[in-house]
């Protein structure tokens, strides 16, 4: 006779399995973003237009979106983001470079370590843009003490995460790679550099905000142009909707920024 | 080529290691090294292939290397140590790019390691699309590749299942057949070493010395014959028997780290 395995006959009672295996494992929905943020968008809309808020405390979107319009129009908007990005750029990448070029040579030599891990933990908590007088006694009242602040931001930053990163390269790959002979060189480009880009590509995502936050506030303290110094000017002359105006610029390059960086480990990393 | 423990012993701080380890590994031959955990086999295989330097003795080399060997000392991991941003056919490439091989010759050692480990097809994926077992496979084709006199492999299948144990087993029965590569195999399971070994160097447990060397009175393909069954499970007892009470020590050890 055939019993399947034990199966209970159709008269008993038999209690069910409570299941207990319900939720935390949240999804996101590829909408549900979208639609918050249209909706969020659409209530202040709505508060303005019924002036239920003083325009002059939070203009509508729409106002908003008139001021970047009319910005863009005039050409001021184009001279105001090309001197921030102008700084953000030469100052990020000096940064980033020598912070990369510091990172390996802590992770890779004894005597860099000691030196510079010395040096990095003294320096690092040092708010940067507390250095901007100085630099601006050393360097001059141009934009040279604003592409320094935001490339010291940068470079502490960058240093950590490179040698961190360095770090966290598994040593058995180092060891294979030693057991065939290969050297030091090739080493470093071919197990060291790609096991530690993960942790670079990391860092450029703190950096990039680190950069955008120093040239605004750099801006602020000293400069005709830039979105920093608009966006100060606009709330001294409470102009309310140029000041968000410039607010959602900044938003729009860091999302931009964060993009890129985005892509670039979509290419890089897709071995992961 | 044949390779040489000479007195080797070793010390990590205070803990010893290993002490006054001897024996040689004559050209072709395979030679297991067993013991209980923690005896420091793992750690006399990382002297001999030169990764570790001993406190005292050393690991020494007599006779050429043959003249085709690109690494005639090569270690095949336990962990398989593949780089994982590289593919299959990259990874077996790996060891090749810093010597003066031109690339046609390099892919010819390639084809030929992947063809010998059955990777042929798989030339193109990353190691987190391959099972464990295909990874250790990889990391055999790389080693193949430089063409070694003596294998160091260090618990090879360990991190696998045991089905795919007996599968690998099954390559490297074939592929130390034909005598022309010698191999130290450090494992803790007595059964490899009785498959594949021509000795088996038996290590007491910490400080490691070598309990007793015994030899398998069989050739390895003889091994794979049903009538040999019981002959290498009177082996495996008898080397369990010389193990099995500091086993029992070993893992009842405290670790105090």
């Amino acid at each position: 006779m055939l019993d399947r395995a034990g199966l209970p006959a159709k008269d008993e009672t038999t209690r069910r399995v409570h299941f207990r295996g319900a939720g935390f494992v949240p999804a996101s929905s590829r909408f549900g973003g979208w639609i918050a943020l249209a909706l969020v968008i659409a209530i202040w809309q709505a508060a303005g237009s019924t002036k239920l808020v003083n325009p002059l405390f939070l203009p509508a979107p729409s106002a908003i979106a008139r001021a970047i319009y009319q910005l863009a129009v005039s050409g001021a908007l184009w001279q105001h983001v090309s001197a921030s990005l102008l700084r953000i750029g030469i100052g990020w990448l000096l940064g980033t470079a020598a912070g990369v070029a510091v990172g390996f040579a802590i992770g890779l030599s004894r005597l860099a370590r000691s030196v510079g891990i010395t040096f990095i933990s003294a320096l690092f908590p040092i708010p940067k843009i507390a250095l901007l007088p100085l630099l601006i006694l050393w360097l001059g009242i141009g934009e040279e003490p604003k592409i320094a602040t935001i490339a010291l931001g940068v470079f502490f930053s960058t240093a950590i995460s490179v040698y961190s990163g360095v770090d966290a390269v598994p040593r058995n790959l180092i060891r294979m790679a030693q057991s065939f002979n290969v050297p030091f060189v090739t080493i470093v480009r071919k197990v060291i550099w790609p096991g530690a880009l993960p942790a670079v590509l990391a860092g450029f995502r703190i950096t990039a905000s680190v950069a955008l936050l120093l040239v605004v506030s750099a801006e602020m303290i000293g400069a005709q142009y830039g979105i920093g110094a608009f966006v100060l000017q606009a709330g001294n002359l409470m102009q309310t909707d140029q000041l968000l105006a410039g607010v959602v610029i900044l938003s729009v390059f860091g999302l931009a920024v964060g993009k890129v960086i985005g892509w670039l480990e979509i290419r890089l990393l897709h071995w992961r | 080529m044949d390779l040489i423990a000479s007195h080797i012993t070793h010390r990590f701080g205070d803990l010893a290691v290993l002490d006054d380890i001897s024996f040689t590994v004559s050209a072709g031959e395979v030679v297991a090294v067993v013991g209980p955990s923690g005896c420091g086999k793992s750690t006399l295989l990382s002297i001999l292939g030169g990764l570790l330097q001993p406190t005292s003795g050393a690991p020494e080399l007599r006779g050429a290397p043959p003249a085709d060997s690109l690494n005639p000392l090569t270690f095949v991991f336990q962990d398989f140590a593949l780089l994982p941003w590289a593919t299959v056919e990259e990874n077996v490439e790996f060891p090749l790019l810093h010597t003066q091989l031109s690339a046609a010759q390099r892919r010819a050692l390639v084809e030929d390691a992947l063809r010998r480990t059955g990777l042929t097809d798989f030339r193109q994926t990353y190691p987190k699309q391959l099972s464990g077992g295909m990874r250790q496979r990889v990391g055999i084709s790389r080693a193949l590749a430089v063409k070694p006199a003596i294998l160091l492999m260090d618990e090879p299948l360990s991190a696998l299942d045991s089905q795919t144990r007996e599968l690998l087993m099954e390559d490297f029965v074939r592929l130390l057949a034909d005598g022309g590569m010698g191999a130290v195999y450090v494992t803790h399971n007595l059964e490899e070493a009785a498959r594949l070994a021509d000795r088996i160097v038996v290590l007491s447990r910490r400080p490691g010395r070598i309990r007793e060397v015994v030899p398998v009175p069989m050739t390895r393909a003889a091994r794979g014959e049903i009538t040999a069954r019981e002959k290498l499970l009177d082996l495996q007892n008898q080397i369990w028997s010389l193990i099995r009470n500091e086993a029992i020590d070993a893992e009842r050890e405290v670790q105090h780290a």
